[in-house]
């Protein structure tokens, strides 16, 4: 049993597997990840994970596109080179607008979408850290750390309980892509 | 997620009864996973000789210059720009189904979002050539940008609608890529772990590593929420500045402050004609029947009808303010429009924009796909001939009679521009075969809660009140995917 280094409960049923989190942590067993084909309300709060901080960079991006939209557009009309438009002021700030506005958009988009590859460690040719294949397609699969917690028998028995359709014992952490 | 029924009376998202996940995930992948059909290899035959005809013809114009063109000294601007605005109408319904009806929670979105997010980018692919290949130089493109150069400090000018418009573009369809691609690593990933051998290495690489766990779920929920919330006003932005480039100039016909809203609601309307024309067609090819329901159909017409009546006002109101405003100039171009050589573009513009969307309130009709169909067409004709309407018959009679002419496009000009559909539709026949069509994921959301097959449950349970069943069941009888009998013995 010691080659073993994650059970996996592969379930059919979302409902099921939010079951079998809550059976799992009321035997305290601790939950390595859950990896599942489409979005799970409420799931974060159960795993005790933290409200994304997203949010903030993004309006952290987004200002800073604002400023820049602002620096560059009055750098180049009003201070570098003026030009004389029928005598008009060379500092129109309802011209500015729309560039100011695409640009805070712009950098906020481009800003917060490479924040989120870079936290969740996304980026092209990354070697998939997948436990198991039907993971995205349509098993919900809550994966257990087997070193961590060494009562497999009864891990494997809550699990079936809740409704898992198949437990796998993994000896490797993830499935190779070689 | 399912603590909680969805009401009764809501119409099902997704029909038919044996639908599990693994079926959704089958049913999507069927034309990425399996060697196309007849019916592709024609469409895609045709549209890739459109295609070449426009390289052949932006060659054309490329070699020779603008000259190649239709365009006179009066009408400068003609099939290019029409064309551009077009394109660029039609890439709205991508960003608003994505972006506006998320923010508004309208789960039907799930299943048209991805196709039309794909039909965006490759629309404003279509209207960037235009603007490219009417710079007369496009090696010096890069000079619409404010870069420093070798001619002293002249920058852009920052207060054309011009260069708004290269902003606006380029924001546009970068943020649109972004958010498509993004909403596409969960299927790619999904593609990657059911495919073996170099299909499997190639989607590893296009998937960034997705795994789907708990954390990159939860983020992607907030990126998705955020991307669509800025993309919102961005949509609004796009076209608002692609009027500007009309609406700030002193040409009669054209300086009108109703065109941001109205080229706007324009904008929405020709694309979803757009999204209706493709989908409509990729269903029943694709075998999607129970995934872009009826109620999706319907649901599109309706909002043809909004922005059909919407872009009628307008058409109303501008010649009742150019009537109003007392200027001859205006009501000139009015009257002109309507009335002079061009009167047929005007007319044809009026009955396919305002008059024929107006069938849609008959439930016959907006049930009918080839109805829908067939219209969702015209309304593109129509949306054409708009374009064409504002932009030649406001300039082809200028301020001195003498230079007054009329525009005849070339055959440079109908190639760029058939050319152009056979690109976009290139574009769009190859996204079906190597992307999924539907996105899965979010589909998959939908199933335990607004599917056809959860609702027979709720009806079984027998808990809901009887008349909402009843009204339940009668609105089922708009779908063609529904099997009728299973409701008689209820």
């Amino acid at each position: 049993m010691s080659d073993i280094k994650y059970i996996l409960g592969s379930f059919g049923d979302p409902d099921e597997m939010m079951h079998g989190i809550e059976k799992l942590q009321e035997n305290n067993i601790s939950i390595y990840d859950v990896y599942t084909p489409m979005p799970i309300h409420g799931i974060e709060a159960k795993l005790g994970i933290k409200r994304s901080r997203i949010d903030i960079a993004a309006f952290c991006f987004g200002i800073t596109g604002t400023c820049c939209a602002f620096a560059l557009i009055y750098f180049c009309a009003v201070i570098d080179w003026r030009v004389n438009i029928g005598g008009k002021p060379s500092f129109a700030l309802p011209d500015f607008i729309p560039i100011m506005f695409e640009l805070t958009v712009l950098f906020c988009a481009f800003g917060m979408v490479l924040t989120y590859y870079a936290s969740t460690h996304l980026f092209p040719g990354r070697a998939p850290r997948v436990m198991d294949l039907r993971a995205t397609d349509d098993r919900f699969v809550i994966a257990v750390d087997a070193k961590d917690n060494t009562a497999h028998t009864v891990i494997d028995g809550l699990l079936k309980d809740a409704g898992a359709l198949e437990i796998k014992y993994n000896e490797r952490k993830y499935i190779s892509y070689e | 997620m399912s603590g909680h029924n969805e009401s009764i009376l809501r119409e099902p998202l997704i029909t038919g009864d044996n639908i599990t996940y693994a079926k959704i995930t089958d049913d999507i992948l069927m034309p990425v996973e399996n060697k196309p059909n007849k019916a592709w290899w024609i469409g895609f035959i045709v549209s890739a000789l459109g295609a070449l005809l426009w390289v052949v013809a932006v060659s054309y114009t490329f070699w020779n210059g603008i000259g190649a063109w239709g365009l006179n000294k009066t009408v400068g601007w003609a099939w290019d720009i029409t064309g551009f605005v077009w394109w660029v109408g039609i890439g709205h319904a991508g960003t608003l189904i994505s972006a506006v009806l998320l923010l508004f929670r309208q789960n039907w979105r799930n299943s048209i979002n991805r196709s039309a997010e794909a039909m965006t980018i490759f629309a404003v692919i279509c209207a960037a050539t235009y603007v490219v290949s009417h710079m007369g130089r496009p090696w010096l493109a890069y000079w619409v940008l404010p870069l420093p150069n070798q001619f002293g400090s002249l920058w852009v000018n920052f207060n054309s609608p011009l260069v708004w418009d290269m902003f606006a573009i380029s924001t546009y369809f970068s943020v649109s890529l972004l958010f498509w691609y993004t909403g596409l690593l969960p299927d790619i990933a999904t593609i990657r772990d059911r495919a073996v051998g170099t299909r499997r290495k190639i989607y590893s690489i296009f998937s960034f590593g997705w795994s789907g766990s708990v954390k990159t779920w939860q983020r992607f929920e907030a990126v998705s929420l955020i991307l669509a919330g800025i993309s919102t006003p961005l949509v609004l932005s796009v076209h608002t500045i692609v009027s500007m480039d009309f609406a700030t100039s002193v040409i009669p016909g054209w300086h009108t402050t109703i065109f941001p809203p109205y080229f706007v609601a324009g904008a929405i309307f020709s694309g979803f004609a757009m999204v209706l024309t493709l989908l409509l067609v990729a269903r029943k090819v694709l075998g999607l029947e129970n995934y872009i329901t009826m109620f999706h159909i319907e649901s599109m017409n309706k909002i043809i009808i909004l922005t059909g009546s919407i872009v009628g006002v307008a058409y109303l109101t501008e010649f009742f303010i150019a009537w109003y405003s007392g200027s001859e100039y205006e009501q000139y171009a009015f009257i002109n429009r309507s009335t002079g050589p061009y009167w047929w573009s005007y007319w044809m513009m009026m009955t396919c924009n305002v008059i024929s969307p107006q069938l849609l309130w008959f439930k016959k009709i907006r049930l009918s796909i080839k109805a829908t169909w067939i219209l969702s067409i015209v309304v593109n004709v129509g949306m054409w001939f708009e374009r064409f309407v504002i932009i030649v018959t406001s300039l082809h009679r200028d301020y001195i009679p003498s230079s007054w002419a009329m525009f005849y496009p070339t055959w440079v000009d109908i190639s760029v521009f058939v050319g152009s559909i056979g690109l976009f539709f290139t574009l769009f026949l190859l996204f079906l075969r190597v992307l999924p069509s539907i996105a899965i994921a979010e589909v998959k959301l939908l199933l335990k809660s607004a599917s056809e097959q959860a609702k027979m449950k709720q009806i079984k349970e027998g808990h809901e009140n009887k008349e909402y069943v009843a009204e339940y069941i009668e609105s089922l009888e708009k779908f063609d995917s529904v099997k009728q009998e299973d409701y008689a013995k209820i």
